[in-house]
């Protein structure tokens, strides 16, 4: 057998730490660290505001040098005007970006539910090698290997498809979706499974019905992980797709600013629009995450 | 994957469930060969065929690629500040993702709502969080100038990406602040991992913070910090968007790494061979560091 076994620690036991200071904190411990703490949040999210603010301010005072920090006017409609805009196409491309990420959300799981499923009930010959794979794969970005992507894509006849972009997306995301499933399969006790098979369930029946359900955070993580790789992903669609319509939001977004245009208040209203659900979601399952990106490499 | 070994009193069930493993991860392995795979056995190809500019293939080129890469002028500057944004930006992630963590461990209230923060620039789309901070560098109507000025430390604005050193720290630094949200989730979780009793043990001992710090929280740290490590050197040599969207790694290769590098060989230059022998050298520098990696997580895997 391989070393590289799966993990049968429940990834959530890796995540809310414990405050450990037994005696009461001095007043201005308390205080000091709230300060800190929520300067430390206005650094993180000063970019994002700065977004929001030029968003927001009318076209012609993205142009006053030195630039003012609020808008003069409030300019709302800045995120409405977005979707009709035609170049780039905003709206047309974020029904892409969603396709491209929801099918290659599904491809991913599709293929790699049943892989982590029977890695973690069963040892064969093979498995090993297979996790192997799995834990090397996991550190291949696709920007590393572009060259060979871009060559592969051509002799498949599959630059500039939606198809190119899902197959890739699917593939660099599968190893951290096998990696946190295995984790969660492994550690749903296999007797829950043979009861519910004893009562005539069936063995799907009892995978279906009980298993999946018991793994069902990790299996969001899976979804949402993916979901965002695919959304986010640049440099793959930037160097496969050409076309126009087969633009992801992201790739679409740099349009906004070229030799011809500057419209860095519709750039960021765009963003925003792509950023905000995402970041959303990321709430959800960042404490799941951790001991899937690390593959099991921390307790 | 391992086929049946024809055993001759294996019957046709036996024979079948051995194939049984193919059946449940022959899509994830396809997938995985097929899209993962290949392309890493394409590139080294390619690395080797000579391929004109309109993308023919005219022959076996030997290491004629790799010769003109290596006779490449630029290519000397390009790999040392490829070394320097490396080791910069995880060296630094890696300090700042330090205090973070402590920070985000300890009680305060409002703890929830500064870790939500954190995760912003971590799911936000990299190029875009990229392309914000060139807005805001810009020299004329750039709020890090304006911010500059108002306090007093500048009376002009500066035109920071205009120049290559300047440019390369700025990036330098968006890198970090990209890099530091998963860096110190990776750290939280491992100081969530030390026990209580270890620091009782240590204040009994007398430890001030400073001293507790040091030899005790430090050292059990040491497997998150290797893994994060890692992960960062690999995520940080990979790093296409933030230098793509700030300055193309321009002006001429002032700012390239060599993973931009490598895509202007391919899709500017049109030198498709050259660019498969950059990307080769790029892909074997990480594939010793997954090595590294493989060892730690082993070494754990063994451990635990």
């Amino acid at each position: 057998m391989s070393a590289v076994t799966a993990r049968s620690t429940t990834p959530q036991s890796a995540t809310t730490p414990s405050t450990t200071t037994r005696r009461r904190p001095p007043r201005l411990r308390t205080v000091v660290l709230t300060a800190v703490g929520w300067l430390v949040a206005l650094m993180f999210l000063a970019p994002y505001l700065q977004m929001l603010l030029t968003a927001l301010k009318p076209t012609p005072e993205l142009m006053k040098s030195p630039p003012s920090y609020l808008p003069s006017r409030w300019e709302w409609s800045n995120f409405a005007d977005v979707w009709s805009l035609k170049d780039p196409p905003v709206s047309d491309a974020l029904w892409f970006s969603l396709y491209v990420a929801g099918m290659s959300t599904l491809l991913t799981l599709a293929v790699g539910l049943p892989a982590a499923y029977y890695t973690a009930r069963h040892r064969f010959r093979g498995r090993g090698a297979f996790l192997l794979l799995v834990l090397v794969t996991q550190m291949f970005a696709p920007t590393a290997l572009l060259v060979g992507i871009y060559r592969e894509m051509v002799s498949l006849d599959l630059t500039d498809t939606a198809e190119g972009l899902i197959l890739v997306n699917a593939a660099f995301n599968l190893p951290f979706c096998i990696w946190i499933l295995n984790a969660y399969f492994a550690s749903i006790p296999k007797e829950l499974e043979e009861a519910a098979y004893m009562d005539g369930a069936g063995r799907l029946g009892a995978m279906v019905r009980i298993t999946l359900p018991l793994a069902l955070p990790g299996v969001v993580t899976a979804l949402v992980y993916t979901f965002i790789g695919a959304w986010n992903e640049y440099v793959v669609a930037l160097t496969i797709t050409s076309s126009g319509d087969r633009t992801t939001l992201t790739k679409a977004i740099p349009g906004f600013v070229t030799a011809y245009q500057e419209q860095w208040q519709y750039l960021f209203a765009t963003s925003l629009i792509a950023i905000v659900p995402v970041v959303v979601l990321f709430v959800f399952v960042e404490r799941y995450l951790i001991s899937g990106l690390t593959a099991g490499g921390i307790k | 994957m391992a086929p049946a070994r024809g055993s001759r009193h294996a019957g046709n069930s036996l024979r079948l469930r051995a194939l049984e493993p193919l059946l449940w991860l022959g899509p994830a392995l396809a997938l995985i060969l097929g899209v993962v795979i290949w392309p890493v056995v394409e590139m080294v190809r390619t690395s080797l065929m000579d391929i004109s500019s309109t993308g023919v293939t005219r022959g076996f080129a030997g290491g004629a690629n790799y010769a003109e890469l290596f006779a490449e002028p630029d290519l000397p500057g390009v790999v040392l500040r490829t070394l320097v944004w490396v080791v910069g930006v995880v060296t630094a992630t890696i300090t700042v993702s330090l205090a973070l963590a402590q920070l985000l461990n300890s009680r305060f209230p409002g703890r929830r709502m500064v870790r939500w923060a954190l995760i912003v620039p971590w799911a936000a789309s990299v190029l875009m969080t990229a392309l914000t901070w060139r807005w805001m560098l810009n020299n004329f109507y750039g709020v890090v100038n304006r911010v500059l000025m108002d306090v007093g430390i500048l009376d002009k604005p500066v035109n920071w990406l205009a120049h290559p050193a300047q440019a390369f720290a700025w990036m330098m630094a968006v890198a970090v602040f990209v890099s530091l949200p998963f860096t110190a989730f990776v750290i939280l979780s491992g100081l969530g991992t030390i026990p209580a009793e270890v620091y009782e043990a240590a204040r009994l001992d007398g430890a001030g913070p400073a001293r507790t710090y040091l030899s005790v929280t430090l050292p059990l740290l040491r497997p998150s910090l290797l893994v994060a490590a890692i992960i960062n050197v690999i995520n940080v040599f990979n790093s296409f968007p933030v230098i793509w969207a700030m300055t193309r790694g321009g002006p001429g290769f002032a700012t390239d790494t060599t993973t931009t590098y490598m895509y202007k060989l391919a899709f500017d230059n049109q030198a498709v061979g050259e660019s498969a022998a950059m990307a080769v050298v790029n892909f074997a520098l990480i594939l010793l560091v997954v090595l590294v990696y493989l060892r730690v997580v082993r070494r754990r895997e063994e451990i635990g």
